[in-house]
């Protein structure tokens, strides 16, 4: 602490210099936190998925249904404690660009199945007692400024009523918070019976099943099982962690981490050479001082962590500020315009964020520390 | 630090070689010198002579290509580098021509620099400043820069920086090299209080013959060896 001055007066050396390459630092950083975010949006809920649930879709794509008939079967499973089906919906409210996800479901199963989609007593008592009621998460909620109590007309594109018509009007009963961060809190969920006696076609069939499994460890033998028992039947399935699931749904867009990682990995390859370029430069420019300080007593390596240090305190402050930055952008809200309805800067990333600072303080300053470490006092001093 | 026969400084058979490609260039040759405690010793010579060679040598700053180099009873050439430097900041202090301030660092800052490496507190480290710079009559510049302080100031801050550790043994190069002659006098005769009234041995390397007269004794250099007469 006590040479802290020392550093920060040699900081504060070349202004101008040192805030450009403070803010050169602070941008990627920015973009460092932003794009972790989005990461995190795409990934939502495979980090929140449960070890102890698979899902169970059509082997060929999820698009294909499953019969209704096949959830006594898996339960009758061993090691298998519930079966619960959903299925996409794929509706509009008031224009195609209020996208989120809405999904038929047995209020009373996927209640005990998803402990992690808080309602109140209240509302969960509602949602038995009313045949056309739905449940719908905070974020979308209060994107559009929905209230319990409020009828919801969501326009089909996919399921139209038995009647002809397209418009499906359901009773807000509830409104769920995400137990954890990472809980989507955008999804509207109807009830299943309301859905299969009012749609024209697809009586008896569902989109997909989650299951729910006594022991994590079983998972592998028993997406095996249950793949197994529909083989060479006219729906065979594919069964998989809802981890897994949710990761491949959102690859289905690309690769995000590693297009997020080669984008990330150029930014910070250019600020390893603006940063260095800095540093190198202020040692060079110091030579004598550095020689000085050899010559009063500092050691070779004394002299080396000053270096060091300078560096290091430089990539860290740009890299809190970038952080902090991000982190305020970033509760700004989701910038798709509810695309990404999990969008928040995990803080393992901010953990990180200040790892990858550090380390590329160390990077840009130790050729120069070691230029600075290696220098003969009596040669300096004559330069 | 130890001083045996009264003698501080002791330099014997010391020769120096410098590399400059394939040439080697021999600054000093076979040199002997003894400085007693208590001494303040002017070492003269030409351009090229190897003074500030010879002062580095005693310094630390560098090591001679042969022979010994003894202070206070100390083999210097038994010492690692990280030892050296240890010991340079316990019993050296050194005094520039140009003063090589650090111009970030205000005049009592600089003062600081070799005191950050002892164990001492804070507030020891402030009163050991503010007692150097009282020595060398800068109380009252001490919060400038060295860009606001004239060039005999600069001095006196170089000074006050080399006396704040209290080391036994002062290594002034061209310490008047810089400065008109009033600022020259007011270094010099600061020097000579540092003589006589604290006992500081010093050695001072000069050009001019006025700032050599204010030493004990003058030693000159030609040629890579000493003598007590000038050169031709």
């Amino acid at each position: 602490m006590k040479f802290l001055g020392l550093i920060w007066g040699n900081l504060k050396r070349k202004k101008l210099r040192t805030v450009l390459t403070l803010l050169s630092i602070l941008v990627a950083f920015v973009l460092f936190g932003y794009l972790g975010a989005i990461r995190q949006a795409f990934n939502q809920g495979i980090d929140v998925a449960g070890l102890d649930r698979l899902v169970v879709r059509h082997k060929v794509s999820i698009i294909q249904p499953l019969p209704e008939s096949y959830k006594s079967r898996m339960e009758a499973m061993a090691g298998v404690s519930k079966a619960v089906f959903g299925t996409w919906f794929g509706g509009i409210y008031q224009k195609p660009s209020n996208f989120f996800a809405q999904v038929p479901v047995v209020p009373e199963e996927f209640m005990e199945m998803f402990p992690e989609y808080l309602l109140t007593d209240e509302e969960k008592q509602a949602w038995l007692a009313t045949r056309t009621g739905a449940v719908v998460g905070r974020t979308t909620a209060d994107r559009f400024g929905w209230k319990v109590g409020d009828r919801i007309p969501i326009q089909a594109t996919i399921w139209s009523k038995k009647d002809g018509s397209e418009t499906w009007e359901f009773d807000l009963v509830g409104i769920y918070e995400g137990a954890e961060k990472g809980t989507d809190a955008s999804q509207f969920f109807f009830r299943h019976d309301y859905f299969d006696e009012s749609r024209a076609f697809g009586e008896g069939v569902v989109g997909w099943y989650w299951v729910k499994i006594d022991n994590p460890e079983d998972a592998a033998r028993i997406a095996t099982q249950i793949d197994d028992e529909f083989a060479n039947s006219p729906n065979e399935t594919k069964t998989e962690p809802e981890g897994a699931f949710v990761k491949g749904f959102a690859e289905q867009i690309g690769n995000i981490g590693a297009i997020m990682t080669f984008i990330l990995s150029a930014v910070f390859f250019t600020i390893l050479l603006v940063a260095g370029n800095t540093m190198a430069q202020a040692v060079r420019e110091r030579i004598q001082e550095l020689a000085v300080l050899k010559a009063v007593g500092y050691t070779d390596r004394t002299v080396m962590i000053l270096i060091l240090a300078e560096s290091c305190i430089l990539t860290c402050l740009g890299g809190v500020l970038g952080l902090a930055l991000a982190w305020w952008l970033v509760s700004l809200g989701d910038p798709s315009g509810g695309s990404l309805p999990v969008f928040f800067l995990p803080n393992r990333d901010l953990l990180l964020g200040l790892v990858v600072a550090l380390i590329l303080g160390v990077a840009t300053g130790i050729l120069p520390a070691l230029q600075a470490q290696r220098l003969a006092i009596a040669d300096a001093l004559r330069r | 630090m130890s001083v045996e026969n009264g003698l501080l400084v002791e330099v014997e058979g010391v020769d120096k070689v410098f590399q400059r490609g394939s040439e080697s260039i021999h600054v000093l040759g076979g040199l002997d010198m003894e400085v007693p405690a208590g001494e303040f010793l002017a070492l003269m010579g030409p351009s090229g002579s190897g003074k500030s060679t010879l002062l580095n040598l005693i310094g630390g700053l560098d090591r001679p290509t042969q022979g010994s180099v003894i202070v206070g009873g100390q083999r210097l050439e038994q010492l690692s580098d990280r030892k050296l430097a240890a010991w340079r900041a316990r019993h050296i202090g050194l005094v520039f021509q140009f003063y090589n301030l650090l111009p970030v660092l205000s005049a009592e800052r600089n003062v600081e620099v070799p005191l950050l490496l002892t164990p001492l507190s804070r507030s020891q480290r402030k009163k050991q400043v503010e007692t150097a710079l009282d020595v060398v009559g800068l109380t009252d510049r001490s919060g400038h820069k060295p860009a606001q302080l004239s060039g005999g100031e600069q001095q006196r801050v170089g000074i006050a920086r080399a006396i704040a550790s209290d080391p036994t043994l002062l290594l002034c190069d061209e310490p008047t090299g810089d400065l008109d002659r009033k600022s020259g006098d007011e270094i010099l005769d600061l020097l000579q209080g540092l003589n006589e009234q604290q006992g500081k041995t010093i050695i001072m390397v000069t050009h001019d013959p006025h700032a050599a007269a204010r030493a004990g004794r003058i030693v000159y250099l030609d040629k890579g060896r000493l003598s007590s007469e000038p050169w031709e």
